[in-house]
Formats: C-alpha cells, structure tokens, sequence
C-alpha cells in the first residue's frame, strides 16, 4: 500500500482531537495489522472511493479514550460507553476523513467519502472494504490509546 | 451580533457536532436553539416553525445539507434566512457548489468557539450592509 495515504490519516487525527477535544494524541510506531480484531473497545470505519484508489480508514478507541475524548468534547463528564461515545466515535472519524481527502485531493487523488459505521463491545472485529494491506498506527494520549488502522489499494 | 433571541435550527446527523454547536452557540448568548437529525426533517422543521438561522452540515441521509440549501432559497417565505454550513468536506468544487447555492459562509470541520463566532459576525456584517 502507497505509505502516501497513511500520513494524511496521521495529520488529520492530531488537528481533529487537538481542535475539538484539546487532547494531544501522540503517534507510537506504524506496523502491518494481520488479523481483524480491533484493539478498542469502540471502532468506527468509513469507505473511501475514487478513480485511482479505494479503502476504508477505522478508528478504534479504547474505552479510556473514547471516554476522555467525548467528555471533552461534550463538556459534560461522558462515563460510559453510550450512544454518546458511539456517535462521537464515527463523528471524529468523519471529520478526520473530511481533512484527510482534502490532502490526498492536492496529491490527485479524489475519493467519494460514505458516513461512518461503528461498531462497540469488547473483542470485535473491523472489516476493511479492500484486501489491501492494513497500516495500523497506535496513538497515545493522557487519558488512553486509540489506533488507527488505513486500508487502500490502487 | 445578531439578537439574543435568535431562533437556531442545528442540522447534523451527528448529534455530537448538534451538541458541541449548540454548546457554542449558548456561549455566545444564544439560548433559543432547535436540532433536525437530516435535511429533510430541517426542512419539515423550517415549514412548520419559526427560525431565523441555519446551521447545517452537507453529508447527511436522506437530504444533504447542499439540497436543504437550495430547498431553502427556492421558498418564498424562507429564503432570505441565513444559512452556515458546517462540514467536514471542504474540496474547493464543493465550495463552489455551495456558494452557488447561496450559503451565506462556510466553515470545516474540526472547529473552535472563535471560528463559530467569526463565521456568525461576517454574516451579521453582510446582512446588515
């Protein structure tokens, strides 16, 4: 997979939770994921389509995380895993995905963006649209992990 | 700044950006605030109440943000009302489609106060000419 459709992911989830949650998310060491289950207690997928390319792009955030985030978010303590957590899952990725098109756009690549799904429980599994390559790259932030996981192939 | 007592209709499938906007929105002084989950249900909402502010997003089931604008400006009774979308695609084609359309500003997703705020103050400025 082109590493060129990683970085915009990268980028745009650090600008998303810095401007929306005032939460730094700090990116650990990208490795190929080779098995469906998600490493979080809440995942959200969104499908990417274009002339040159396709895949899907999940977030899947720990219980921890998701929590923070949506608090933050929210301004309100969020303290459970609701449909709160769950739409603030899929919204984030939405708006990571709106920024990272308009990257991959500059680049030449124009994509039709679907709305997220998401999915939440324990030991679930994330399907990618494509049979791609999965980059998975783990984040950090004070409150917990979330890792992003890129699919594409051209 | 607009009155007070403006009338807000927020329009998002999401109800987290429903929320963090009208969360904002009460910041700025601003306490009469409604929700529509999608374009259609804004639209039903628009023919059967009173509002004088749009805040929408574009990607939504149903009826996009872009056909609730237009649905907008093409009804004699609502088309003067201001209309801000708020979205997460911003490619300038889409851009251009919208100001087409007649939105009266535009602002990405993600977004702060401040941005809302500057958004709200050019509007006012533009209507009040």
């Amino acid at each position: 997979m082109n590493v060129d459709f990683v970085n915009p992911f990268l980028e745009s989830i650090i600008n998303v939770l810095g401007t929306m949650a005032n939460t730094e998310a700090r990116p650990g060491k990208p490795f190929l994921k080779v098995d469906k289950s998600a490493k979080g207690d809440v995942s959200s997928i969104i499908g990417l389509v274009g002339e040159k390319a396709k895949g899907s792009m999940a977030i899947t955030f720990t219980e921890q995380a998701i929590l923070h985030i949506a608090s933050q978010m929210l301004g309100e303590v969020i303290s459970e895993v609701n449909d709160t957590a769950s739409d603030c899952s899929g919204e984030i990725t939405n708006m990571v995905t709106g920024g990272a098109k308009r990257v991959l756009a500059d680049k030449g690549y124009h994509f039709d963006m679907a709305i997220p799904s998401t999915i939440v429980g324990k030991n679930h599994t994330i399907t990618h649209k494509t049979s791609g390559r999965i980059v998975c790259i783990p984040f950090d932030t004070h409150a917990g992990s979330f890792f992003i996981e890129v699919c594409f192939e051209e | 700044m607009f009155d007070p007592k403006t009338r807000f209709l927020v329009v998002d499938d999401f109800s987290t950006t429903r929320r963090v906007v009208k969360n904002i929105l009460k910041q700025l002084g601003y306490d009469s605030i409604e929700e529509a989950d999608d374009g259609a249900q804004a639209y039903s909402k628009l023919q059967n109440g009173q509002y004088d502010f749009v805040i929408s997003d574009w990607n939504m089931p149903n009826m996009d943000g872009l056909e609730l604008l237009k649905k907008i400006r093409s009804d004699e009774r609502l088309k003067a009302m201001p209309v801000l979308m708020v979205t997460a695609e911003a490619e300038r084609e889409k851009v251009i489609l919208a100001i087409q359309a007649g939105v009266s500003n535009y602002i990405m997703k993600p977004f702060t106060a401040d941005m809302v705020k500057e958004k709200l103050d050019k509007i006012f400025e533009k209507l009040n000419k």
